[in-house]
């Protein structure tokens, strides 16, 4: 699994295609990871922390993944103990700060899901940003009601901390 | 457009009214000296239902009496919220440990379109071996919905012929006699949620 998620980030911050090299440099995607899904569920769900190791911010704008029929990028909005779930222009990424996608916030959608997603296994998705241009990443599928990416010693919020080690 | 004009009134209309419904509730925090954890609830709140599970029996109340139930409202095309809440409630459960046996898990579909059992059953197994998955016709759904004080609507998107649902987000806890005994908002942590049944358990057991 730690592997898996080492490559995850790989493949964000060393794209496949020359065109991305210069400028994916400004970015790390951690953790991308998902929650396995049943046979009879259309929708899935991506979360991820992106950092922008740059002194320039960046815009996530788009996503894409082949496994779905619709890939959006989805605030939430509490009013009161309404949760209001709701498609986002964009993800702003501060300059040297980072955002983070993670349950009950910012997220990725996946509608019309073309199979299941099974534990363990991973999904591919191809980020837009405004400067950094398409990255391309894996998300890991998680257990369906996990809460945050499995990896040694973490297991509650404050995660998503020290990673690419 | 115009054509679209009454649609959006009606909407309008029915969310001003389901808010001010919503308005109704009041829960307060509890006071210093509650013996129990969680929401208190001060207004009449539950009550009988008349629904379906996830196997496609019938079932109302009764099922659930002489136990406690942790209730969720949601619905399955929900990807972030409600797996999340459904994850809570069985963390909470499995931190009961033996106690926890005691505990029902429901989660109640206020997506009875897309929600039938058949879809529901592929569902509940992923998040508690025992949480049993209601839903009902659209009229049996509502009637609970209201009983409980449970604030959703259907968001269409112009785009697309899928929809999502703005709801409420509570996870209720009722006792063996079937009264809600407390609510917790979402975003409770499961330890807290335990511990808050166990005080439950407690004062019912001293009382």
């Amino acid at each position: 699994m730690r592997i898996l998620l080492i490559l995850a980030v790989l493949a964000a911050t060393v794209p496949p295609a020359l065109a991305h090299e210069e400028k994916s440099e400004h970015l790390t995607i951690s953790h991308p990871w998902t929650r396995a899904t049943a046979p009879t569920q259309k929708t899935g769900v991506v979360y991820m922390e992106i950092s922008a190791n740059a002194s320039k911010p960046d815009r996530l704008i788009g996503a894409f993944s082949p496994d779905a029929e619709i890939t959006q990028i989805h605030g939430m909005q509490q009013d009161g103990d309404i949760l209001r779930m709701r498609t986002v222009e964009a993800v702003e990424i501060p300059a040297e700060g980072k955002a983070e996608l993670k349950p009950g916030g910012t997220h990725i959608m996946l509608i019309g899901l073309k199979a299941p997603l099974f534990e363990e296994t991973v999904i591919p998705l191809t980020l837009t940003f405004e400067r950094a241009g398409k990255v391309q990443i894996e998300a890991v599928v998680e257990a369906p009601a996990a809460r945050a990416a499995s990896s040694p010693g973490q297991e509650k919020s404050g995660m998503h901390s020290g990673h690419g080690r | 457009m115009n054509r679209k004009l009454p649609i959006i009134v009606v909407t309008l209309v029915v969310a001003v009214f389901a808010f001010g419904a919503w308005l109704n509730l009041r829960v307060v925090e509890p006071p210093e000296n509650a013996a129990v954890g969680g929401l208190v609830v001060n207004v009449n709140i539950g009550g009988d239902f008349a629904l379906t599970d996830h196997k496609g029996e019938r079932v109302t109340q009764k099922r659930f009496l002489g136990k406690y139930a942790l209730i969720y409202f949601g619905y399955t095309f929900c990807p972030d919220v409600c797996p999340t809440e459904l994850g809570e409630m069985a963390l909470a459960i499995d931190e009961l440990g033996a106690e926890g046996d005691a505990v029902t898990p429901v989660m109640i579909s206020i997506d009875p379109v897309r929600d039938t059992p058949e879809v529901l059953s592929e569902y509940v197994p992923l998040f508690h071996e025992r949480l049993v998955g209601l839903t009902g016709t659209y009229a049996e759904i509502k009637d609970v919905a209201e009983k409980y004080r449970v604030f959703y609507h259907r968001v269409d998107d112009p785009n697309y012929t899928y929809y999502l649902m703005d709801h409420t987000s509570f996870v209720y806890l009722l006792d063996p006699a079937g009264k809600v005994a407390s609510m917790f908002r979402y975003g409770t942590p499961p330890e807290e949620m335990a511990e808050a049944i166990r005080q439950h358990m407690r004062v019912r057991d001293n009382g």
